[in-house]
């Protein structure tokens, strides 16, 4: 790649009017927040004014017993969360991307259906499922009825212990299409020639799935990792139009996102508290950026070797 | 013994064509269950919308016509709440954050895919960074910058985040895509003595198949958004859809033939668009993968 050298030029003005509008939006409204945000979660409010106070946040979100009652709550949780998708969502969008790049008929037709779900937004697939589970309307119930599975059905979202599988699967259902469009691009990209050679030497459809397509797409599967996670670490609106701030029942489905939102600007009898919402979302960004930094440094790297 | 041999043969050869048939037909079932799936649920609210409070509950599973038709959750819905409104407010909302999310972007693109400046891969890793770290997580001062600006309850807050929002990821894509454009085009267009803009304006067009797939992932997160018109311009002159829909429904929450209707008119705009651009939009995202 070569470019224009431009020393020796006059200033060239025109490069800082191409860069000047996304430089000044992005510094000014994600960068300077961001950091202006981590900045606060070393400040508190006594007297309506704000004072320095080192790590006394931090303190208090871990070792006040419901404060850290509550982060451990939620980040426990979320990491559920993470682990359903992954172990749910992922594999049934590997599924069905290797079946849709196959090729079979209607393809098409089945990949648009299948990602129609993503399309719509959290607060409508809330509402939707939340109708569809609602014992009231009893829709769910006679479905699994129809096949005989009708003593299965509970009030899954009302108990805490299967509220938050719930919710989880019911995001699953939503976002199944991302990591099914990404394989499916992936899969789809693979040389021909690579899977014609395996067939030749007379590896069937499972051996040239998992020993020729499988390696050949794990920089989508690691691609795939950390999009779910640092989507499932920042998520909220799921959680809070099902079950609202408080995260019902019982805090059973609080995650980092709906325990951030409840910090900054409270709950019922609680006033918000904007720099131990800042320490929250402090905690947040470490969080996500550790699973970053692993994604780049570990998953990355060793992944290099791979790529043909 | 040729007669076994050949039956056996025979055999072998059914085994395999059975096997194939239903080869052929289980990834149909596995596609065909999943997409019942995803469809029932949406089904199953659009049909209802259109049906009495007493069909909805007593026959959920018929079709909305005859007796069971009832369009009255429409009506409570548009006499109780500004739905054109929060229409109007998405669409502002969305469309003004895209172009500008576009404009600015591949401006910025053509800057650090066209020109060696000192500087260049640091500020390309700058202008990274926000692909991975969630602009939420800046809201307790993104919220008190708004209030300082005075843009509390505006849509121009909204149009000031969701910009910044997509400008990280669409500057990362449209960079290695305008790296692509042959240099001789450009050459030609400078040895003409044509201007570095009209040098971006005659790139533009060339990647014009990332363009509408960045569109299309810029677009669906903010008209889906609900943090940030909950946070930052939540009165209702101000909602967008996602927030009007969701507050409308927290307060009809029992009024089943409202709610049903008020989920259908938040999702058949999306839902139409989609069904328009889906192949467009699949096809502009696995464009990258043949090359």
């Amino acid at each position: 790649m070569q470019k224009n050298s431009i020393v020796g030029r006059r200033f060239p003005w025109h490069i800082v009017v191409f860069l000047a509008p996304a430089v000044l939006v992005y510094t000014l409204f994600m960068v300077y927040p961001l950091l202006d945000s981590l900045r606060l979660s070393f400040f508190t409010t006594t007297a309506n004014e704000r004072v320095f106070a080192g790590l006394q946040n931090y303190v208090k979100l871990f070792t006040n017993e419901n404060w850290s009652w509550n982060f451990w709550n939620a980040f426990r949780n979320n990491i559920i969360f993470f682990i359903i998708h992954m172990l749910v969502q992922n594999p049934i969008g590997l599924l069905l991307a290797s079946i849709l790049a196959a090729k079979v008929k209607l393809h098409e037709v089945y990949r648009t259906v299948l990602f129609m779900p993503t399309v719509l937004s959290v607060v409508i697939i809330g509402f939707i499922w939340q109708l569809i589970l609602n014992p009231l309307w009893g829709v769910a119930q006679s479905i699994l009825e129809l096949v005989n599975l009708g003593e299965l059905y509970g009030p899954w979202l009302g108990r805490p212990e299967s509220a938050l599988i719930t919710i989880s699967l019911i995001s699953v259902w939503q976002f199944v299409g991302i990591p099914m469009i990404l394989f499916y691009t992936a899969l789809i990209g693979i040389p021909e020639e690579l899977v014609e050679a395996a067939r030749v030497d007379g590896a069937n459809g499972w051996d040239v799935f998992w020993r020729v397509k499988f390696p050949l797409i794990l920089p989508t599967v690691g691609i795939v990792a950390i999009l779910t996670f640092v989507g499932n670490f920042n998520a909220f609106d799921l959680i809070y139009t099902m079950k609202g701030a408080l995260a019902g029942p019982e805090f059973s489905t609080d995650i980092m996102g709906t325990f951030f939102y409840r910090t900054f600007f409270g709950q019922q009898l609680q006033l918000g508290n904007p720099t131990m919402g800042a320490t929250v979302a402090a905690m947040m960004f470490l969080i996500i950026l550790i699973g970053v930094l692993i994604y780049l440094f570990l998953w990355q790297r060793r992944i290099t070797t791979y790529e043909v | 013994m040729a007669t076994v041999a050949e039956s056996a043969r025979h055999d072998l050869h059914l085994g395999h064509r059975i096997r194939r048939w239903l080869g052929g037909l289980g990834p149909h079932a596995v596609l065909l269950a999943y997409a019942v799936i995803a469809l029932f649920p949406i089904i199953m609210i659009l049909m209802n919308s259109f049906k009495s409070r007493q069909a909805i509950f007593g026959q959920p599973f018929q079709l909305p016509f005859g007796e069971a038709f009832d369009p009255v959750g429409y009506q409570t819905a548009f006499a109780r709440a500004d739905f054109v409104q929060f229409f109007e407010n998405s669409i502002i909302v969305t469309g003004v954050s895209l172009i500008l999310v576009l404009l600015a972007g591949s401006m910025a693109a053509y800057a650090l895919a066209e020109y060696d400046f000192p500087g260049n891969p640091l500020l390309g890793l700058y202008l990274a960074i926000g692909i991975m770290i969630p602009i939420r997580l800046g809201t307790v001062s993104i919220l008190e910058l708004m209030v300082d600006l005075q843009l509390v309850n505006t849509l121009y807050s909204l149009i000031l985040v969701y910009t910044a929002q997509g400008l990280p990821l669409t500057i990362f894509i449209l960079t290695e895509f305008m790296r692509q454009v042959p240099r001789e085009m450009k050459d030609a267009a400078r040895i003409d003595g044509a201007s570095e803009y009209r040098i971006y304006l005659l790139v533009l067009p060339m990647v014009r198949p990332a363009l509408g797939a960045i569109g299309i992932f810029t677009m669906i997160p903010i008209w889906n958004d609900l943090w940030f018109p909950l946070v930052l311009a939540p009165s209702s002159r101000t909602a967008t859809i996602t927030l009007g829909v969701q507050q409308f429904l927290g307060q009809f929450v029992s009024d089943w033939n409202a709610v049903l209707a008020a989920l259908s008119l938040a999702m058949v705009p999306i839902l139409i668009l989609y069904i328009i651009f889906s192949r467009q939009m699949i096809r502009s995202i696995t464009a990258g993968a043949i090359k």
